[in-house]
């Protein structure tokens, strides 16, 4: 009709819309068959304990005591062996527990934010994210609880009645810190459990023909029967699905509260309506730092670079400029707010941060979490394996320092100064905090020696073969 | 025939061939019957004609306890059993109760998510026919299986074993219960 012209005959609209095919990225490389998942996961186990193993257990071990040691100097004494002293009384100790929460973020975010995103490439880093949460969940939780000073009455965190029968005040975002954190590591401990049921299935039976009874029996008794019923993979999905839709807003809100530590004061440069998000992202962002740190050296000493590709680090990576940048903003924010707002106190406690006494943690701070990630914008840069590692240790102390920054810097200078202080860690709690990096390190190599440290079941349904339909969308 | 039967079970090498086989299974009017697979087969279950699963009612369940409980436990410990001016805040407010409140609403679904999963999927099990059956290594690993049980009112020895030989089944066995 009148659309069509000489030239060119064909209709303006065509009669079809065919989309262009996207490639997608491959999950497992070189088209690895169900028995090679199974075989290399369960090979890592079932093989003799490897000698680098045993150096870095023991190693582990070592760096632990030094929190053992501390811990029990602190017990016998007293909570006055940390360097705490008006008006900095809290230090250290709350910088460690805020890091090492933060860390297990990351743990959260890849197994349940990016199961409901249906990022599939989550399968093959999760179980080993969300080992790593649970084990930052117990590093954490050893600086609160010991920061009480007696420890014995720790207890009484948990809404029960002391001797004058007055109840724990719930007016306190402490409190709320209580039920946060401990319902994390509750429901962090849980996930994490039902995602290995199906995998410890798969060890037991493995353990039964090769006939080791003792440990056919103990992953059999973890199991719980297990025997991959579709019945039971119909409900065994939807909890799934649900734990991954509540643990998404539980992560969220962990770091909300305990940014409410902080903001629900009046502190200067504490007392900020950012903070929610802001810790969040941070924690995200240390988070992505630690799994590359683990993940690198994991993938290259057992050899997983079919199941952990480069698109993975590439993902990982992104995520870490993504939460880098945004954090670098809320840093930026901050000071805008400052001057905006107009507060002396809060004017002088940003400068101060930037300027005083402790500008050198500030500046330490500004160049791991805002000029590092800036890297991941280079592919030569997430191709570089070994870069990549590097930057992640940076932003490992990058994070340290912006939770030392937040909260020593604040309480040196509040609003007197005549109350001013400057505060300085005792060694006590240097060896705290050092053996913390132990303990962490003693359970994540327990993990990968006796646990399967990627989700077989997982792994195999992204694969190709996985898929019913070979490749039609027909249900 | 010594011990008391649990059924027939059948191996499939596929993914696919166990989604065709598993609707003709379910078309020929099967209950008790069940597949077995080493990892969620995407749309079995409609092919298995597995209704949707009725976990998300526990949870629900679990999460209103939660919040409830939460919610009491603040008012009554803070605004009944001791009051106490804390700071000139009220005895009790649903603000400061909110996150707690919250924190437990996630705490109690997940339990009584996984509880209800653990209760509708029978499990923990001590014992179950198909783990006795000499390839279960396989189907854990890289193997399918269609496992019709003989309590099933269609099932019948010979037919339900040309049954599962017509849908592609290979190497048919009859499971000890």
């Amino acid at each position: 009709m009148a659309h069509s012209d000489s030239a060119h005959s064909a209709p303006a609209i065509l009669q079809e819309v065919k989309p262009g095919v996207l490639p997608r990225a491959t999950l497992v490389e070189n088209n690895r068959s169900f028995a090679w998942i199974t075989e290399k996961i369960c090979s890592i186990i079932e093989g003799k304990t490897p000698t680098w193993w045993w150096v870095c257990f023991i190693l582990a071990c070592f760096v632990a005591s030094f929190t053992v040691a501390g811990i029990t100097y602190l017990v016998a004494t007293g909570v006055g062996v940390w360097g705490h002293a008006n008006p900095v009384n809290w230090a250290w100790d709350i910088v460690n527990f805020v890091f090492w929460i933060g860390i297990g973020h990351a743990g959260t975010l890849i197994s349940a934010i990016l199961c409901l995103l249906r990022q599939k490439w989550r399968t093959s880093i999760n179980r080993a994210a969300e080992a790593m949460t649970i084990f930052a969940v117990v590093c954490a939780a050893i600086f609160p609880v010991f920061h009480v000073g007696r420890v014995w009455y720790a207890w009484y965190l948990f809404p029960i009645p002391n001797s004058n029968v007055i109840w724990q005040n719930f007016r306190s975002p402490l409190e709320w810190d209580v039920f946060a954190v401990s319902t994390y590591g509750t429901v962090s401990v849980l996930f994490w459990y039902v995602g290995l049921i199906p995998d410890l299935a798969v060890l037991r039976d493995r353990f039964y023909a090769a006939g080791n009874k003792l440990r056919s029996f103990l992953y059999g008794l973890f199991a719980l029967g297990w025997r991959g019923s579709n019945r039971h993979w119909s409900n065994y999905e939807m909890a799934y699905l649900i734990l991954a839709g509540v643990s998404t807003p539980l992560v969220l809100s962990v770091h909300t509260i305990v940014s409410f530590d902080f903001a629900v004061s009046l502190l200067p440069g504490w007392h900020t309506t950012i903070f929610p998000p802001y810790f969040v992202a941070g924690a995200i962002f240390s988070g992505f730092g630690m799994v590359l740190t683990l993940m690198l050296p994991l993938r290259a000493i057992y050899k997983l670079e079919d199941l952990i590709t480069q698109y993975h680090i590439d993902c990982m990576c992104k995520i870490t400029l993504a939460t880098g940048t945004i954090v670098g903003y809320a840093y930026a924010m901050e000071f805008f707010i400052a001057w905006y707002g107009a507060n002396p106190y809060e004017g002088f406690a940003f400068i101060n941060r930037a300027f005083g006494h402790y500008a050198w943690a500030y500046w330490i701070m500004i160049a791991c979490n805002v000029i590092t990630p800036q890297f991941f914008w280079f592919k030569k840069v997430r191709q570089n394996t070994a870069f990549v590692w590097i930057l992640s240790i940076f932003v490992n102390v990058g994070m340290w320092f912006e939770r030392f920054v937040i909260i020593v810097t604040s309480l040196a200078r509040d609003f007197l100064p005549s109350s001013w202080g400057y505060y300085s860690p005792s060694i006590v709690e240097i060896f705290t905090f050092f053996g913390t990096f132990g303990v962490f390190s003693v359970l994540f190599l327990l993990f990968i020696r006796f646990l399967p440290i990627m989700p077989m079941a997982e792994l195999k349904a992204v694969t190709p073969q996985a898929d019913v339909h070979a490749g039609h969308d027909k249900h | 025939m010594s011990a008391q039967s649990y059924g027939l079970i059948a191996t499939f090498e596929t993914a696919a061939g166990l989604y065709q086989a598993a609707q003709q299974v379910r078309d020929a009017g099967y209950k008790h019957w069940d597949c077995i697979t080493p990892f969620p087969v995407h749309g079995l279950d409609k092919a298995m004609g597995v209704k949707r699963s009725i976990v998300p009612r526990f949870s629900l369940a679990g999460g209103i306890t939660g919040f409830i409980t939460g919610m009491s436990l603040i008012w009554w410990t803070g605004a009944v059993d001791y009051p106490l001016i804390v700071g000139g805040k009220p005895y009790f407010s649903p603000m400061f109760a909110f996150p707690v409140a919250y924190e437990l609403t996630i705490l109690f679904t997940a339990f009584a998510t996984i509880g209800g999963m653990f209760f509708l999927n029978g499990l923990p099990k001590h014992y179950h026919a198909v783990l006795k059956h000499d390839q279960i290594l396989r189907g854990m690993d890289d193997q399918f299986f269609i496992v019709i049980e003989s309590r099933d009112p269609r099932f019948n020895a010979t037919n339900t074993r040309a049954l599962l030989e017509k849908a592609g089944g290979t190497d048919i066995k009859e499971l000890e219960a």
